[in-house]
């Protein structure tokens, strides 16, 4: 009965195709943060200021760098968007959906969690996709001039994923755990403290002493496996590693402590 | 069920009939939401058993959520969304969704406009919730305190939605403190108190036809004194 006007409430019960699911799942979850001033902030202005920062100041505050400043900060700075999103943004986000009851209400749903995590992971990659775009096109404004060549931009793509699953695993094991406002404060200063002594924008060599320690932090092998790539356009397999040693510590971790309430 | 060492649902025992509203009613801190929460499939009975549509709640829950509804008694959407889009997300992930515009409209919530999640009224933010409850055509919705803080005008509203449910054939749980509330809608009035069921029955049986208030019922079976 479609009366116009009238609404039929009699039972008609079913779960959308998976894929409809998922698709508005994700395209929901962009549509949030795209509206989300702070992580908009955190996705594209932060990282695009560190690009021009860096490289402007470059010569001022006498970087030792081996390759132009621009050509070595870019890398690092599509790396920290990375660590951004997939970290910082998550997180926080995660936090605020666990404390606002969203994660029990889309537990009622139809739409599994497998389904959710996909969904997110889509929306995450759009994200990524985006900041790639628009910091690419930045730096070769800034006249950088990458020469990876196929290796490179697979090596790259690989870092990017591998590097989104670590960050990912960590971000929730933080949200899943703690309070929301705990979770807020926490992944914002973890991402500063990274951002400053991570050797994530600027590589481990250039931290002395500490660069051994910083190169085996998830923050550090993804920053040095995108510079891999973009500058030698090759695979560093020792970051690789890393980056998916920590995806699977942090998966386990997290798999044995999220509360989805 | 048991939290720690706390029990707060103890050998309840009750059976809902297909088609009609039951309230289950029972001063605050009763059991009425962990009840709840057990025939959703949220929590696990350790001891017992559920069965909701003949299936388990948690062994068959992918099975049995499409078929029901589910209100919280608060929150549930992302504090940035604005309330239809919130509930055009909700229809999207079922086969035959209510259609969102008459819904909105019929709850009032076409004019919360672009209002965000979190500056809704408390009023708005419970209609939204019973919405995203029904607008999936389910067999059986479970509303928690669906009324809790709404205006006179806004409680009739749910109040008729609910009963037109009914009349379409949809099965209604609801829990409530309000006795007016369950006195009114329910075919089936449940009363527990610290986990366990007290009296149950039609308004009519435990009211002895209206012989005594409802209210007196209830207070003499969920006697407890005040701190």
């Amino acid at each position: 009965m479609s009366l116009a006007g009238h609404l039929d409430l009699s039972p008609a019960p079913g779960a959308a195709p998976l894929a409809t699911q998922v698709r508005a799942q994700a395209a929901m979850e962009l549509r949030l943060l795209l509206r989300n001033g702070e992580q908009l902030l955190l996705a594209v202005v932060i990282p695009v200021l560190v690009l021009v920062a860096g490289v402007v100041g470059a010569d001022r505050i006498g970087l030792d760098l081996a390759h132009r400043a621009v050509d070595e900060l870019t890398p690092g700075v599509l790396a920290l968007a990375i660590l951004s999103t997939s970290f910082t943004s998550v997180a926080i986000a995660t936090g605020f959906e666990r404390r606002y009851g969203v994660l029990k209400r889309l537990g009622a749903t139809p739409l599994p969690r497998a389904g959710l995590l996909a969904a997110k992971v889509v929306a995450l990659l759009v994200v990524e996709a985006i900041q790639v775009v628009v910091l690419s096109c930045v730096a070769l404004l800034l006249g950088w001039s990458p020469t990876p060549g196929v290796v490179g931009v697979l090596a790259f793509v690989l870092a990017a994923v591998a590097g989104t699953a670590a960050f990912v695993s960590l971000g929730l094991l933080l949200a899943g755990t703690l309070r929301a406002e705990a979770t807020l404060a926490a992944a914002n200063l973890i991402y500063l403290l990274l951002l400053a002594g991570g050797a994530v924008v600027l590589p481990s060599s250039s931290y002395g002493g500490f660069g051994e320690v910083a190169r085996w932090l998830p923050s550090g092998a993804l920053g040095d496996a995108v510079r891999r790539a973009f500058l030698d356009g090759a695979l560093d397999g020792r970051a690789l590693v890393c980056l998916f040693l920590w995806a699977a510590a942090a998966g386990l971790l997290t798999a044995r402590t999220f509360k989805w309430e | 069920m048991r939290y720690g060492a706390v029990t707060a649902v103890d050998g309840l025992d009750l059976t809902i009939d297909t088609g009609t509203i039951t309230a289950v009613l029972g001063p605050n801190g009763a059991g009425k939401t962990t009840t709840l929460e057990t025939c959703e499939g949220y929590r696990r009975p350790q001891a017992g058993s559920v069965r909701v549509l003949g299936l388990d709640p948690v062994t068959q829950r992918r099975e049995l959520l499409p078929r029901i509804g589910v209100m919280l008694q608060q929150g549930g959407a992302w504090s940035g969304v604005h309330a239809m889009e919130m509930l055009r997300h909700v229809a999207a992930l079922h086969s035959h969704p209510l259609d969102v515009d008459l819904l909105g409209e019929r709850l009032g919530l076409g004019d919360c406009g672009k209002t965000p999640y979190r500056r809704l009224s408390g009023g708005q933010q419970q209609r939204l919730g019973l919405a995203m409850a029904v607008v999936g055509r389910p067999e059986l919705v479970f509303v928690d305190e669906p009324t809790a803080g709404l205006d006179p005008q806004a409680r009739r509203t749910t109040w008729d939605l609910l009963r037109e449910l009914r009349t379409s054939g949809v099965t209604v749980v609801l829990t409530t403190h309000y006795i007016e509330e369950a006195e009114r809608l329910a075919d089936r009035v449940h009363i527990i108190d610290r986990g366990r069921l007290v009296v149950s029955g039609t308004p009519a049986e435990l009211t002895g036809n209206g012989v005594r208030r409802l209210e007196d019922v209830f207070l003499d079976n969920t006697g407890r004194p005040l701190a």
